[in-house]
């Protein structure tokens, strides 16, 4: 199993009584909330943070891509990947974005994968996603198209790294009489291993696990049943294939924090943690789904269960369902050990910082984890593996 | 005599019309809140016109066709449904978003119409005049802003919302968005060719409309040339349902005018 810091950057000194006037940290949240004095020390803290885990000892590091929220402040994610292309020498970097239907030139992101594949000799994980739904809102991208502009793009930028150049490419919402991508990509064998981050769907499930592509299929935030689940579905799909799917195809996301005891992690995360969940997250549903985002039949699933229970997530709850690992290093170990025998994901990507934990807590949340927790997972799954 | 509701492919599409009445043909183009049902209002116009009301490709129970990408696909198809129709004099009604189709079909065929009215249509842009966003409105939202008279969204809140109707909703909230989401509720060549509107036309809007806002009405006065602008006051963006009768009195006059 592989181990990944991933850092969503929010703004962590927003003002948490914004609801009190605005009903979302997302789209319509005045940036006069943001004070660039403030950011210029957030970014330099997270960049930092995200640099000493390769120090550490993690297999990788995740950036992320959201625009026009306080919920992470990456709208362009490859500037954080090229600073950090220099300053880490071992850990693979995974842009998780980019949202791909949002471009109205998805050869950007082929040139800028590229690029920072170049710098990095190789240590780009490449992610795509298709953004939020927020994201439509935000960029004024018809979320009708979301699936279709996906697609071609993903086509686009793979025929950009995969075939010599120049060459032609033509799309319904993309044309391109000379596809010719300079840089190349530096893994090019056949190119960057491709991960496709989602919120769960059996749609990309099909299409990732596919053996044309047999991509890294990352579940985010989401209840342990949950993961369990989708991998197990895609685990079925790759089989129906008849392949057998492997755990470098599988990776969960996930908020976690580690302390010396269960008492001190849940007391040091709960304000913390409930900030990111509460006020962080926080949108209305026309937000989060707007229409084509997803489909109909998905999106009455989603209306039906939001009427019948909108339940305030609490430190308690997302503990209960396994969608925040927070405990001593014994208790995160079993957890985790248990979860991974269970589901066989391949590769942990853990978000050691989130809503408003400090600094000094991230810090200590990040050594801990890697000291006590990583090397015991790593001999146990490379003993189960042998 | 009842409604009659058929289901014709035209084009390889499916269309579920509703119709009811004689005379003088009367095509309703319905918003972005579709046509699921039989009107009060569409009830009084068939009581002097042929009213046929279709739900367009992409709404209620017709079908969501692959070709079907944006406001121009579906006024060319209606010129596809007109020949169907047999239609070669035709009053044609079409509020938001139908209006706006009502519109776009008038700039490429206008032969067929006798008459042409928009009800608070989409597709223009008057800049500094912000048309409300739907899309971020919750039900709620959407149920008080629609409507002057809160009687009318308190009456529209209070129907339980069942599993099929959510369906409809969805599926009519997508192609709504595919026409209109970006650029919103625009076509931005529209008003180049409104002066080949040749029909004598009607434009009717609600003096508080929330969608669409009044301030849009004078320049679609200003570019059909044949046109006349009435606004009905403490009115929303649905003078057909909240004022049926004077809407109603409105078209009826309209067209009993123009069609003489």
């Amino acid at each position: 199993m592989k181990f990944y810091f991933m850092h969503l950057m929010p703004y962590a000194d927003l003002d948490l009584s914004y609801d009190e006037k605005h009903n979302s940290a997302w789209v319509t949240l005045p940036n006069t909330f943001y004070d660039p004095k403030k950011g210029h020390q957030l970014y330099n803290r997270y960049l930092d943070e995200l640099e000493y885990a390769d120090q550490l000892g993690f297999d990788g590091i995740c950036v992320n891509e959201h625009h026009s929220n306080a919920y992470g402040l990456m709208p362009i994610p490859g500037v954080m990947a090229g600073a950090l292309a220099r300053r880490t020498k071992n850990v693979k970097i995974a842009i998780l974005g980019r949202a791909l239907p949002l471009l109205n030139n998805p050869l950007t992101v082929a040139e800028e994968f590229a690029m920072v594949d170049n710098i990095t000799g190789g240590r780009l994980i490449a992610g795509m996603v298709r953004g939020i739904g927020a994201e439509y809102h935000s960029w004024g991208v018809n979320p009708a198209f979301s699936h279709e502009r996906f697609q071609e793009a993903h086509d686009l930028i793979l025929q950009a790294w995969t075939k010599p150049g120049p060459s032609v490419f033509e799309g319904k919402h993309y044309n391109f009489e000379y596809v010719n991508v300079w840089p190349r990509v530096y893994q090019d064998n056949p190119h960057p291993p491709i991960w496709i981050p989602s919120q769960g769907s059996s749609e990309t499930i099909e299409w990732a696990a596919h053996p044309d592509r047999k991509y890294t299929y990352l579940q985010t935030f989401a209840s342990v049943s949950t993961v369990a689940r989708y991998m197990k579905m895609y685990k079925d799909v790759a089989a129906g294939y008849g392949y057998e799917a492997t755990e470098d195809q599988l990776g969960w996301s996930l908020p976690l924090y580690v302390a010396e005891t269960d008492e001190i992690a849940r007391r040091e995360a709960k304000e913390h943690i409930e900030a990111f969940l509460q006020k962080f997250l926080r949108m209305p549903m026309e937000m989060l789904l707007p229409p084509g985002y997803t489909s109909v039949k998905s999106m009455v699933g989603a209306m039906s269960a939001k009427a019948g229970h909108s339940m305030k997530q609490t430190i308690d709850s997302v503990i209960d369902e396994g969608k925040f690992i927070c405990g001593s290093p014994a208790t995160v170990r079993e957890k985790l050990e248990e979860y991974q025998a269970q589901i066989g994901f391949g590769h942990l990507l853990t978000l050691l910082q989130f809503g408003t934990l400090p600094a000094e807590l991230t810090r200590k949340n990040m050594e801990i984890y890697s000291k006590e927790v990583m090397p015991y997972l790593r001999n146990v799954t490379a003993r189960r593996a042998a | 005599m009842s409604v009659t509701e058929s289901t014709e492919t035209i084009t390889g599409c499916k269309v579920r019309f509703m119709r009811k009445g004689t005379g003088a043909p009367l095509l309703f183009l319905h918003g972005t809140s579709g046509a699921s049902r039989w009107l009060p209002f569409m009830e009084k116009l068939s009581e002097t016109h042929e009213v046929i009301v279709p739900e367009h490709p992409g709404f209620g129970a017709s079908d969501s066709p692959e070709w079907l990408d944006n406001i121009s696909d579906l006024a060319f198809f209606y010129l596809d449904v007109f020949d169907h129709l047999g239609l070669e004099k035709v009053n044609l009604v079409g509020t938001s978003i139908g209006g706006w189709l009502a519109a776009e079909i008038a700039i490429r065929n206008a032969t067929k119409l006798s008459s042409l009215t928009v009800v608070a249509p989409a597709g223009i842009r008057v800049k500094g005049v912000r048309k409300g966003d739907v899309f971020m409105w919750s039900p709620e939202e959407t149920a008080r802003n629609l409507f002057y008279d809160q009687a009318f969204a308190e009456a529209m809140l209070a129907v339980p919302q069942t599993r099929e109707g959510m369906e409809i909703l969805l599926k009519n909230r997508l192609t709504s968005a595919k026409l209109a989401w970006e650029p919103r509720f625009l076509n931005p060549d529209l008003y180049k060719w409104l002066h080949r509107i040749s029909a004598p036309t009607l434009i009717v809007w609600g003096g508080n409309d929330k969608a669409m806002p009044v301030g849009y009405a004078p320049a679609w006065r200003d570019l059909i040339p044949n046109s006349r602008l009435e606004i009905i006051e403490k009115c929303g963006h649905l003078p057909q349902i909240e004022k049926a009768d004077h809407f109603v009195e409105l078209v009826n006059g309209f067209i009993g005018e123009v069609t003489r």
